[in-house]
């Protein structure tokens, strides 16, 4: 009896020492440079999560302290997770838009032993840098051998060439897209690399043009250059019923599809996310987030921080506000949840995202260019994360 | 062959025109003044924030933001040059280089504030997009109107600096402050016009600049700034013809190298600058 | 030589770069990178400085030391000191490579081919990602400590080994800018044309120069190699060269502690301002630059001495 008092007083007194002091989730992000837009993006999506679901988690008030790295800046983003810790006492490690960031603040979660929850950067190898750390984005592998493999079968394509952006991600996307796709059963007629600062694409897009495939599949990172290389496919005339275009869903976000206006019509992406869906729970989702962003829409940064908010507040529930990083990588392990984007979890083994990925394409809905899905792959693992597995 | 030649000489020739549209401005003040302005491209985003808000809010006509464009860029640098650039003339180019970096730095918070870091664009008219057939081969519309634009401005300056009674004060105020205004020529008043025209200009280049390059508000310290700079110092500071011809073989290799050689990609457009510099150090007319 | 002395004011900056073990213990990481980064200065000090070499293109060398550190910790060896001096060596010969090309050129055709040289560099890292990584940085390596002392997570001993490698250079520099060699360093600076007819060579003077700073550029870089267990390609970029002249010059350049205080400033304001405001920061560093300008030509440090001077 006077033992379970004295647990319960313990218990107690260890709840309200949590309850008075804020749950600190320091997140590191790209607010300025080249990449500021998808940093503000995704610090928009956790905003709006807490917004939607309150401050408040396991009876401890959440707190979330933003840091800049600049850019691609590793050793940066490594110090300031460090000083995070160390300074200011944070208890989770959260954002991270760039892989080389957030391989170097991999590290620091594995030392220090903190809860990380990678919320962007796609590369595979970004999850195995730390055993404490999830990521709820997407990875390059899962979307672009899952469309490969769709365009050779489905999707009935037969021949393609391939266009990226000359950098990790691009390379990457372009290996795993060829990859698969010859193993289904199909063939590259060639291949370019832009690079990465690169103003002017009618150069490339006259070559893939006078090269004359059935179809040109691209990746290219988001910001200014979708909607440039959108209009040069635009203004060299390509005819996307003859040659089809295939791409991430960065090809077709919002701002790019604005300014490429109506050539954009019958461009094929693979994404998981899009804000026009109907979804219920993200028509909701939409309507909350342009209340916190200014009126603007989230895309694939912002829906990588509201779920990546989702995970941790549904880790600390099964914690009860613990944020010992083991305790709540286990607790993140196999969580499930329906969230905007369609269902999705987090892999029991790997701790890196299952999610379904959608086959979309341009049409013209209401007088408004949409992405519209007609076509789902449900519940798709990174390939790359099973392959590294099966190694072992 | 010939014809995939043409378009290439075509594409090449109007990004050339575009980076010299960007860059005339800045071969203006940095070579005819002497000021270096690193904040250049700021006065480009100017130009294009403002085309962005006076067809997408207003709902006006391209054509007609590009004069507005034109008139708010030489505007604010009006407005700088009396409030500030005008009392680092005399500074050391370090100074100056400083300076103007501290306002890029500052313009960019300005445009992420009113604009947010969203990519922006502005709607064309119909009769300025896509293409038309000749031999066989398209030819953008865009490309070409951005050719007429450069050669107008081209043919406006060199007559308005070299035909003109104002232009030859211009001139004399460059070459020899303490002469010029020895000759009763109001040194102040021709540095202020130069510098409208600077600004001026580099708004309506990055006005022309965002169906091609996009617009965001990372552009004053971007990449293009590397490219306008390359220009000027390859032309010959303060020649506009310098400047025109640089632009012109710079796109034409750029692309010509991009269609071609495209493994080059990234390289060619600074292995290019490295030759011509280290043949002509002074730039293709350079004088000084 | 009468000005090689130590003055009371530098035994007391060099004292104050001893208190954030004390005064900020959470800082040290910080402390560490601005140790770094006031080293590098100091290296572009040396040729913009004293040599008149305007460069923009100086993180070539601090890459090319990084990548160097970096390579030798992943294939061969991690002991830093030793790896810091081959890299800086592999810095080193690359600078003597280009200042043959570049002390040839001067004013603007000077300042593009270094901002040429260092982005043709930074591409071909780039493309050479078999080597390097590419844009996913150099993977699979770790310096766990110097001497014994392990890496900490609040960065004490990466402080430490970043400062006393600072301070060794430092007093490198000091030794250069006051030999006779510096002299003659200063009078090409003021007038290229004239030293060789009092018989000190400019051109090999200026090369000899150009490669002492791209040794010093090179050991920076491989102190944050091995300080931070990362390297990318941000190391060689373009905005890295542009943000160490910015330092160097709002410091004040030619001044020996020029670079010092730049980095410093620069660099805890920074951290400061994006602290406070990480959303739009560079607005008041901006501002900052702006003022110091209007307020103190020819850098903080320049400022300073021409307000002493001045009679009131």
């Amino acid at each position: 009896m006077l033992r379970t008092c004295l647990a319960l007083a313990v218990a107690l007194a260890s709840f309200t020492a949590h309850a008075q002091q804020p749950l600190k989730i320091g997140m590191v992000l790209t607010l300025s440079g080249q990449f500021a837009d998808a940093g503000n993006q995704m610090l928009n999506g956790a905003k709006t999560y807490m917004k939607m679901h309150g401050d408040t988690v396991a009876g401890r008030k959440i707190e979330i302290l933003t840091r800049d790295t600049g850019g691609v800046a590793p050793d940066v983003a490594k110090r300031l997770s460090q000083e995070l810790i160390v300074r200011d006492g944070v208890d989770i490690l959260a954002g991270y838009v760039l892989t080389p960031n957030a391989m170097a603040a991999g590290d620091v979660s594995a030392e220090a032993k903190k809860f990380m929850v990678v919320m962007n950067a796609a590369t595979s190898v970004v999850i195995t840098k730390s055993p404490y750390m999830i990521r709820t984005s997407v990875t390059l592998p899962q979307v672009m051998e899952t469309f490969a493999h769709w365009a050779a079968t489905k999707g009935g394509i037969k021949q393609v060439y391939t266009m990226v952006t000359d950098y990790g991600p691009g390379i990457d996307s372009e290996q795993a897209f060829q990859g698969a796709f010859k193993a289904a059963g199909g063939t590259v007629v060639g291949s370019v690399r832009f690079p990465v600062a690169n103003p002017d694409f009618s150069a490339f897009v006259q070559r893939a043009k006078d090269v004359g495939p059935q179809a040109i599949f691209i990746f290219i990172p988001g910001g200014a250059q979708p909607a440039a290389l959108g209009k040069a496919f635009a203004e060299r005339g390509i005819d996307l019923h003859k040659t089809k275009v295939l791409g991430s869903g960065e090809t077709t976000a919002e701002a790019a599809l604005k300014s490429m206006g109506d050539n954009a019509l019958g461009i094929i992406t693979a994404w998981h996310y899009d804000y026009t869906s109907k979804n219920p729970l993200n028509v909701k989702f939409v309507k909350a987030y342009q209340g916190v962003a200014n009126g603007r829409n989230p895309d694939f940064f912002s829906i990588g921080g509201y779920d990546g908010m989702h995970a941790i507040y549904e880790a600390l529930k099964k914690t009860k506000g613990n944020t010992d990083a083991q305790a709540l990588v286990n607790a993140a392990k196999g969580m499930k949840w329906e969230s905007p984007r369609g269902p999705m979890m987090i892999d029991p083994e790997t701790r890196d995202v299952v999610q379904n990925v959608y086959i979309r394409k341009v049409e013209k809905v209401n007088g408004e260019l949409m992405n519209v899905p007609f076509d789902t792959i449900p519940m798709v693992k990174d390939p790359a994360g099973e392959r590294r597995k099966q190694q072992k | 062959m010939l014809s995939s030649l043409a378009g290439v000489l075509f594409d090449g020739f109007a990004y050339g025109m575009l980076l010299f549209l960007l860059s005339v401005g800045l071969t203006v003040t940095l070579g005819m003044m002497n000021f270096v302005n690193l904040a250049h491209c700021s006065f480009a985003a100017v130009g294009g924030y403002c085309t962005v808000s006076v067809v997408n809010r207003l709902g006006w006509n391209f054509l007609a933001a590009l004069p507005i464009a034109f008139a708010v860029g030489a505007l604010v640098a009006v407005l700088l040059e009396r409030t500030l650039f005008r009392r680092l003339y005399r500074r050391s180019d370090l100074d100056q280089c400083l300076f103007t970096i501290g306002i890029a730095f500052m313009s960019i918070a300005a445009f992420a504030w009113f604009y947010s870091t969203e990519p922006q664009s502005a709607r064309v008219p119909s009769y300025l997009v896509g293409s038309f057939q000749l031999m066989g081969r398209n030819f953008v519309v865009y490309r070409l109107f951005l050719m007429l634009m450069g050669l107008a401005i081209t043919a406006a300056l060199v007559l308005a600096l070299e035909r003109t009674r104002f232009g030859a004060q211009v001139r004399a105020a460059v070459d020899n402050q303490r002469m010029a205004r020895g000759l009763g020529i109001d040194v102040d008043r021709a540095f202020m016009i130069t510098f409208a025209l600077g600004g001026g200009l580099a708004a309506l280049g990055g006005a022309l600049a965002i169906e091609v390059i996009g617009l965001e508000s990372t552009l004053p310290l971007s990449v293009i700034l590397v490219y306008v700079l390359i220009v000027v110092a390859v032309g010959g500071l303060g020649s506009i013809r310098g400047s025109l011809v640089a632009a012109i073989v710079l796109g034409i290799t750029d692309t010509a190298g991009k269609y071609y050689f495209p493994w080059l990609g990234a390289f060619l457009i600074y292995l290019v600058m490295v030759a011509l510099l280290m043949w002509r150090p002074l730039g293709l007319f350079g004088k000084r | 030589m009468a000005n090689a002395k130590f003055h009371p004011l530098e035994y007391a900056f060099w004292a104050c770069t001893l208190l954030p073990f004390v005064l900020a213990p959470n800082y040290l990481s910080l402390a560490s990178q601005i140790a770094i980064t006031a080293l590098f200065a100091l290296s572009l000090d040396l040729i913009l400085g004293y040599a008149g070499i305007v460069s923009l293109g100086h993180a070539a060398f601090f890459g090319v030391g990084a990548y160097a550190a970096g390579l030798i910790a992943k294939h061969y060896w991690t002991e830093p000191l030793s790896g810091m001096l081959v890299a800086a060596a592999a810095a080193g010969v690359l600078g003597y490579a280009l200042s043959h090309i570049v002390v040839r050129f001067r004013h603007l055709a000077l300042i593009m081919l270094t901002l040429g040289f260092g982005l043709l560099l930074a591409e071909a890292a780039n493309s050479a990602s078999d080597l390097t990584g590419g844009a996913d940085g150099l993977q699979g390596f770790h310096v766990p400590g110097v001497l014994g002392f392990k890496f900490d997570m609040f960065g004490r001993t990466a402080y430490a080994y970043a400062l006393a490698v600072l301070f060794v250079a430092f007093l490198v520099a000091r030794r250069i800018i006051h030999s006779p060699f510096g002299l003659a360093l200063r009078g090409i600076r003021e007038n290229a044309t004239r030293m060789p007819a009092i018989g000190a060579p400019s051109l090999a003077h200026l090369r000899k120069a150009y490669t002492m700073a791209a040794v010093m550029a090179g050991a920076a870089g491989a102190v944050l190699t091995h300080t931070t267990s990362t390297v990318s390609l941000e190391v060689l970029s373009f905005g890295r060269s542009a943000d160490v002249l910015v330092m160097l010059i709002l410091g004040g350049a030619g001044r020996l502690y020029g670079g010092l205080v730049g980095a410093i400033i620069y660099m805890v304001a920074r951290d400061q301002f994006s602290g406070v405001n990480p959303q739009y920061w560079y607005f008041w560093i901006g501002l900052l630059l702006v003022a110091v300008v209007l307020l103190l030509p020819n850098g903080i440090l320049g400022g300073l001495s021409a307000l002493r001077k001045k009679p009131r």
